[in-house]
């Protein structure tokens, strides 16, 4: 058959040659592979200090973007929980109050939102599915935890602070945005 | 009764005994920074600046673990096995001549504990009763890892020794004395014995991997095969000691085979450079350090290059390759000096 890679070898049972046998050049060839490697450069990453550089469009931790005014953007509509493979997201709805229009942007809106991030599978469909904008996933990492409750993550976590606006533009990608112009799609509308 | 001869000697003693310890603590260190640095990580450097305190946070780890004695061991000979191996461990460094004499206030004072005429043969005394301690432990613990380990050990220890012996006595042959400090005397400036004996101290240097238990013949303790070999069922500091053991060993034969093969502590051009003969002294201790340093480093470098060998094939190594090659090196020798006398 064809080699694909070119690569293999037919391994022979060849009688070794009195200098193999001596065994002193091969350990030789070793040590001085060893000794290379130990001034060559280093592969490890310092975790807390040094941290390893994500690519552009990192599926991590989500968040719950506001709007220009400072309304949260999400209406509980629920396609992100209907899209979810792994059945992660939940929330509950609530109307809009009177009085409530710079919180809330639309009418209806989640009063609860979790997310179990032990489920996710950061696959991003959520962001996919959402017509309003409003929950995308970020270059953040979920930290670790002791207790399985801690990893349900509610709006508290999720909704991104006025002070502290997440930049999500990275994922904003000419290709996605070519997409979301598409106006045959029904969340593109 | 305070003479300052026995001062000066309990000075040395003790320095010697505390040197000892802390090179085989920081040895442990330095295999894991090499170990780390050969296979392109960091090694250990959050205790401390470079991680320089991490034998001392692993010294208090073993002091606080949890004390087992099995119940069906041999509880006297438990305990036995881990001081044996340590006391015999720290009782080869007396004939090492860390120096040439050193002058204070006008009388000399010899940099070796004690001369002693038989010298080489009482390192292999002492490293003889060595594994007594593995062996004494592994088959107290009765446990059938440690007694595989036990039983491995001292087969390979016995064996190569053999070949370590026959080794040295075409250097005693070529030297003419046992004494350690006559042969670091007669290989001054650069008179080394290496240059004289290459196949007597490539044989020494393969026995010495196998008595100090280091890798490749690391079997006796193996850790893919036997869990811990003969130390599987010691904990906290008895498991500490048979460790610690080891790198003091591995510091200990580092010192002798700098002394027999490398010229101990002498240095090239030591006597054409108008020292003062203190100045001497103190360099050559410096470069008899460096030597040993060097050594230890070459057993760590060994073993993170070298995979371990097979039992069968280990015996077939020690017994029908080096014991002839020593052999012949007798003869080899025995024939050169023959010639050159005549």
């Amino acid at each position: 058959m064809q080699s694909l890679t070119n690569r293999k070898k037919v391994v022979g049972k060849k009688e070794m040659t009195w200098v193999e046998k001596l065994y002193l050049p091969a350990i030789f060839g070793g040590m001085r592979i060893t000794l290379k490697h130990m001034f060559s450069k280093k592969t490890t990453i310092s975790y807390p200090e040094q941290k390893r550089e994500f690519s552009q469009i990192y599926r991590g931790m989500h968040v719950l973007k506001r709007d220009e005014k400072g309304a949260e953007r999400c209406t509980a509509c629920g396609l992100c929980a209907v899209a979810c493979p792994a059945e992660a997201i939940t929330m509950v709805a609530a109307e809009r109050k009177k009085g409530e229009e710079n919180l809330y942007r639309e009418e209806k809106y989640a009063a609860v939102y979790e997310i179990n991030m032990l489920r996710c599978i950061f696959c991003g469909d959520c962001e996919d599915a959402c017509p309003k904008e409003s929950i995308f996933l970020t270059d953040r990492i979920v930290p670790s935890d002791f207790e399985r409750n801690e990893f349900v993550y509610g709006k508290d976590k999720l909704v991104e602070t006025l002070e502290n606006p997440i930049d999500i533009s990275k994922r904003q990608t000419a290709e996605v945005l070519e997409f979301k112009k598409n106006k045959k799609l029904t969340h593109n509308r | 009764m305070f003479t300052p001869d026995l001062i000066f000697k309990v000075v040395l003693i003790l320095s010697i005994f505390v040197i000892t310890l802390v090179i085989a603590m920081y040895s442990t260190y330095g295999e894991r920074k090499i170990a780390a640095f050969m296979q392109d990580r960091l090694g250990p450097n959050r205790a401390g600046i470079f991680g320089i305190l991490q034998p001392l946070a692993d010294g208090v780890k073993m002091f606080m673990k949890e004390e087992l004695i099995p119940d069906i061991s041999n509880k006297v000979l438990f305990i036995l096995g881990p001081c044996l191996a340590m006391t015999t461990a720290l009782m080869t460094s007396v004939i090492i001549p860390w120096g040439s004499t050193i002058n204070i206030f006008g009388s000399d004072f010899s940099l070796q504990v004690t001369d002693l005429n038989i010298g080489v043969l009482y390192v292999f005394a002492v490293t003889s009763i060595g594994v007594y301690g593995i062996m004494i432990g592994g088959w107290a613990s009765n446990n059938k890892y440690s007694l595989l380990g036990a039983l491995r050990a001292s087969s390979q220890m016995i064996s190569y020794e053999i070949a370590m012996g026959l080794a040295i006595i075409a250097l005693i042959m070529s030297t003419g004395t046992l004494s350690l400090k006559e042969i670091s005397a007669a290989q001054s400036g650069f008179h080394w014995n290496i240059f004289v004996q290459p196949l007597g101290f490539l044989i020494f240097i393969i026995c010495s991997f196998a008595e100090t238990n280091r890798a490749p013949f690391d079997l006796p303790e193996c850790e893919t095969e036997l869990i811990g070999g003969y130390h599987t069922e010691y904990s906290s500091m008895k498991l500490g000691f048979y460790l610690f053991a080891e790198y003091i060993n591995m510091f200990i034969a580092s010192a002798v085979i700098s002394t027999l093969y490398f010229g101990g502590y002498n240095f090239p051009f030591m006597n054409d450079m108008g020292l003062s003969s203190n100045a001497i002294t103190i360099l050559g201790v410096v470069f008899l350090f460096a030597k040993i340093f060097f050594f230890i480093f070459f057993f760590m470098w060994i073993r993170w290059t070298i995979p371990r060998f097979r039992y069968d094939q280990l015996m077939r190594l020690g017994w029908t390759v080096l014991i002839p090659l020593a052999i012949f090196n007798i003869l080899l020798t025995g024939a050169i000096i023959f010639a050159t006398n005549n």
